[in-house]
């Protein structure tokens, strides 16, 4: 390192082309140190176990259960292609899009709605958001079981209006709703990030300039949020694809979905190979999906 | 706090409107909650039964050792693995929006793969990395693997919230702090900070929250007679859910609210100003 | 941009690279080793030549949850001068894991009848040093020798229970076929959204099994086949699969007819008003009887404290102290007399065991066709 790069560069103030590449690096290098502690730490904590994972996806199940890793073979991703797999799939995704798009329908009136109070209510309203999340989530499983049973509230509700006794408890319509008060807060949050930083003079100057309040949302207020639209949609999608304690729970388990199929190999079944394929290829996806899906939403900023 | 002009509140029906929206989405949110509270007080054995008002409950809670000693653990790995998460979370969401450096994209993709993970896989994935690294280094497991696999999550939730917050924000502002004779740690302190305050907030209660509910990855990482509150849960409603664990969930709820209060507290009094 | 920067910045990233790498390989190749270790077995072979009595250091228990009460263990630890610690579980399955990756640092574990098989297949729990637990001697004789563990070296039974039916006698009456028809039968068709099954593949394709008149251990691919079609076409008639609150969905009145564990029902059964109001029973065809029991992981940091609490919970009071707190079945001979009555009438009761003593199985591990269970049941619910 040159001397020159250790200078801060207010110091200096004149920008010579040796400057700026000298500020250049150093900005560079500045990043890379901030990155560093959470880069190292999930190289280690993360990566290097998920190498672990991927490299039993290749290994075989033995009679006992375990894992042999020798004779490494492709079997567990041929597994893969049978119709069951693709059927829970499938299944699972439509129930998370499904739950996701509840949730940004709740969210985003809300979130924009805390936007729009002050500091101090605002930090109010998120504490209340998050509060009822600090019991055990086993037990707020259990109390909508008593909400949704047939001689439950929801159910004497129904009967006031007319419609007599209905039990929501084990229906599809049931996980649906169990899925959407767990991850809730997951869209709200960034979502509330995103909105409150927003200018608010942007949205009244298209007002002024004659937009309606629907063109003035489309075309000022939703792009300008896209952020936090995107990070909470994938912070919903992606643990509802994989929920499996929420629709055993309300769903009484009737149809098999992905987090449980999943549980399931490296539980009950013990293959843990077909498990780790499982998954590998999940997150793959997943992955390919939410680099693509955040990369288009930052250019429509 | 915010540089720029906050969203002006909106007047008439459309107000309403979102009056109405958040109120129903709060009264969704503390259903649950208050039927919970309600039934911990319930001198019935199965909840859903009302059997007249009883403290039994908490007075069977508090002669319960394991029930509040894994209370006690989980409040401690919930407030270690949070406070960590939250500085290298934060740290990482700056470096990633604010700076281009080598590596930058795998460590972008390396940090959605926590949230992507199925619960079950990191869990396996970690006893088993665990499992060989004692193989080496020779350590039991307990309160240290549990509280390494919620920061190894943690940070992830961390920085996608940070990171809502930040993208598009101008870093001009600490540029021109910095023309101002401000250090680095000043214009950080003094204008990026309270910039991302929300976020960071925000990215805090999600971490505190998930690390309090972790079920799955706990008890694969545990070791000799580390229990955490959920994973004591978890064993007991295959008993039946009785008022019992109602009352645990109201303490927990209690201590957890009185956590954050402290912290919210704390950080008013240092900063001088409300966040 | 200067190439200095740029070949210090590869030079960087090449090193991460590369230390990335060296993480990976030492973690496989470390796999490897476990796996050797895995199939090998550590323990199996040490008898641990502890005295009676013996300690040497503190107990680690790993129990299901509220299967021994806090004090009584306090009450061991006490008596000889240890602490001892319980850390909880709530299946078998993710018990299994956390043994077999080793270091786990529990003495004592209490795994199902199966998992026994399992675990000593699998070198992952050690033979008993049976001169350190005289009190071994009150096991009652229908518990020696069971299938899992055919030379009785490796673990003695906790508890046990039975597998069946449960149901609620003022929505079905008294006149019901004490049969698996009940569930998957026509009559069932009567109490369609009323019944549940457990959330279990072997419990539940055992039953299906049984109902068929084969072994609930199957490995038949054939019969598996009949039992998943079975379990799917009685699928319409469920309320729910459920395991961890079916007894209290039946007296909450949510359900009508309920596969349950026995211990479970009789527990819930007793909180009610009118306990008589239910029965339980194992289907003529048969069920399954389970037994939970006492081992000793491979490396276990204290096995003579663990061989000491074995000994000490057959003791006839500690046993009885055991099942008066549980409210399962006890395999201490010595215990029986000591039982509260009315755990004792249930127990012993002919009404419960239909088929006779011969028609129940347990459940035992399958080795390969486990997987083929577990595939049977995600197709069965469809």
């Amino acid at each position: 390192m040159t001397a020159l790069s250790r200078r801060a560069p207010a110091e200096d103030g004149i920008a010579t082309p040796e400057f700026e590449a000298a500020h250049e690096r150093q900005k560079r290098w500045r990043g890379f140190l901030m990155a560093l502690p959470a880069y190292a730490y999930l190289l280690l904590f993360f990566a290097v176990p998920l190498g672990i994972v991927v490299v039993y996806s290749f290994g075989t199940r033995t009679r006992f259960g375990t894992t042999e890793l020798s004779g490494w073979n492709l079997e567990s991703y041929e597994k893969l292609g049978r119709d069951l797999v693709q059927q829970v799939l499938f299944r699972s995704i439509w129930l998370a899009l499904l739950t996701t798009v509840i949730c940004l329908v709740i969210a985003y009136p809300f979130a924009y709605y805390m936007a729009t109070r002050s500091a101090r209510v605002r930090n109010l309203m998120l504490v209340f958001v998050m509060i009822p999340f600090w019991t055990n989530f086993l037990v707020r499983n259990y109390a909508w079981y008593v909400i949704l049973g047939t001689d439950g509230p929801f159910s004497r509700v129904a009967e006031f209006l007319g419609f007599g006794p209905t039990r929501l408890l084990f229906t599809q319509s049931a996980v649906v709703m169990g899925l959407v008060y767990g991850f809730l807060p997951f869209m709200i949050l960034p979502l509330y990030a995103a909105i409150e930083r927003i200018d608010g003079r942007l949205l009244e100057a298209s007002r002024d300039l004659g937009a309606t309040g629907y063109q003035s949302f489309r075309r000022v207020l939703l792009p300008l949020s896209m952020p936090g639209v995107i990070a909470g949609s994938i912070l919903v999608f992606i643990p509802s694809l994989g929920a499996y304690v929420t629709p055993d729970i309300l769903g009484g388990a009737k149809t098999t979905l992905l987090g449980s199929y999943i549980v399931t190999q490296f539980l009950s079944a013990r293959d843990f190979p077909f498990g780790a394929a499982l998954s590998t290829v999940l997150m793959a996806l997943m992955l390919a999906a939410t680099i693509v899906y955040f990369r288009r939403g930052g250019r429509t900023l | 706090m915010s540089t720029s002009a906050g969203i002006t509140e909106p007047r008439g029906w459309f107000r309403r409107v979102l009056q109405a929206n958040a109120w129903l989405v709060y009264a969704f949110f503390y259903l649950p909650i208050v039927l919970l509270v309600i039934y911990s007080f319930s001198d019935n054995r199965n909840v859903g039964v009302w059997g007249g008002a009883t403290l039994d409950w908490y007075r069977e809670f508090a002669n319960d050792e394991p029930i509040k000693t894994a209370l006690g653990n989980s409040l401690k790995i919930a407030a270690a693995s949070t406070t960590v998460s939250v500085v290298l979370g934060t740290m990482a969401a700056l470096a990633l929006e604010r700076y281009k450096f080598r590596g930058r994209g795998f460590f972008d993709a390396l940090l959605y793969l926590p949230v992507i993970i199925p619960d079950v896989t990191m869990a396996v994935m970690m006893l088993l990395f665990f499992a060989e690294a004692a193989k080496i280094l020779g350590f039991s497991r307990g309160f240290s693997t549990i509280t390494l696999s919620h920061i190894a999550f943690s940070i992830s939730f961390v920085s996608i919230v940070v990171r809502a917050r930040l993208a598009g924000t101008d870093e001009k502002l600490e540029e021109a702090a910095m023309d101002l004779y401000a250090s680095r740690w000043q214009a950080f302190r003094y204008v990026t900070l309270p910039t991302i305050m929300p976020g960071v907030l925000g990215g805090g209660l999600l971490a505190l929250t998930l690390s309090l509910d972790d079920v799955v990855i706990t008890q694969f990482v545990t070791g000799g007679g580390w229990n955490t509150l959920p994973v004591y849960v978890f064993g007991l409603i295959r008993k039946g859910v009785t008022p019992l664990i109602n009352a645990v969930s109201v303490v927990m709820l209690v201590a957890s609210t009185v956590l954050v209060g402290l912290s919210l507290l704390a950080q008013r009094i240092r900063g001088g100003e409300p966040v | 941009m200067p190439t200095t920067s740029r070949n210090l910045g590869r030079h960087r990233a090449r090193w991460l690279l590369l230390l990335a790498v060296l993480a990976l390989l030492a973690s496989a190749c470390g796999s490897d080793d476990d796996n050797g270790d895995a199939g090998g077995g550590n323990g199996g072979e040490t008898a641990s030549g502890c005295e009676v009595g013996e300690t040497d250091g503190d107990l680690a228990l790993y129990n299901w949850a509220e299967y021994i009460d806090p004090e009584h263990l306090d009450a061991f630890a006490a008596e000889f001068g240890i602490s001892a610690t319980m850390t909880t579980y709530e299946s078998n399955e993710t018990m299994l894991p956390t043994i077999t990756a080793g270091n786990a640092g529990y003495d004592v574990i209490v795994p199902s009848d199966y998992m026994v098989g399992i675990m000593i297949d699998g070198g992952f729990i050690q033979k008993l040093d049976f001169d350190a637990i005289p009190n071994a001697s009150n096991l009652s004789d229908d518990f020696r020798n069971p299938s899992y563990d055919p030379t009785q070296e490796y673990s003695l039974p906790y508890q046990w229970g039975y597998t069946g039916l449960a149901v609620n006698t003022a929505e079905v009456g008294t006149d019901f076929p004490r049969s698996w028809d009940v569930v998957f039968g026509d009559f069932a068709n009567d109490y369609a959204g009323k019944i549940t099954l457990l959330n279990d593949p072997r419990e539940t394709l055992g039953a299906a099994l049984k109902a068929l008149g084969y072994s609930l251990n199957t490995t038949d691919q054939d019969e598996l086949n009949q039992a998943r079609d079975l379990v799917g076409a009685a699928k319409g008639n469920l309320l729910a699969f459920n395991t961890d609150s079916s007894d209290e969905l039946l007296t909450s009145g949510e359900s009508v007819i309920a596969h349950v564990y026995s211990g479970d029902a009789f527990t819930q059964f007793l909180e009610t008003d009118d306990p008589s109001q239910y029965v339980f029973f194992v289907p003529e065809e048969g069920g399954t009887r389970w037994v939970d029991n006492m081992a000793i992981p491979f490396d276990a940091p204290h096995p003579c404290t663990a061989h000491t609490f074995i000994n000490w919970l057959y003791d006839a009071d500690q046993g009885a102290a055991l099942s008066n707190w549980n409210y399962y079945g006890t395999p201490n001979k010595a215990s029986i007399d000591l039982l509260d009555e009315e755990l004792n009438e249930f127990l012993t009761s002919p009404d419960v065991l239909v088929g006779g003593p011969d028609s129940v199985e347990s459940i035992a591990d399958t080795g390969d066709f486990e997987t083929n269970y577990a595939d049977a049941f995600t197709e069965a619910k469809g």
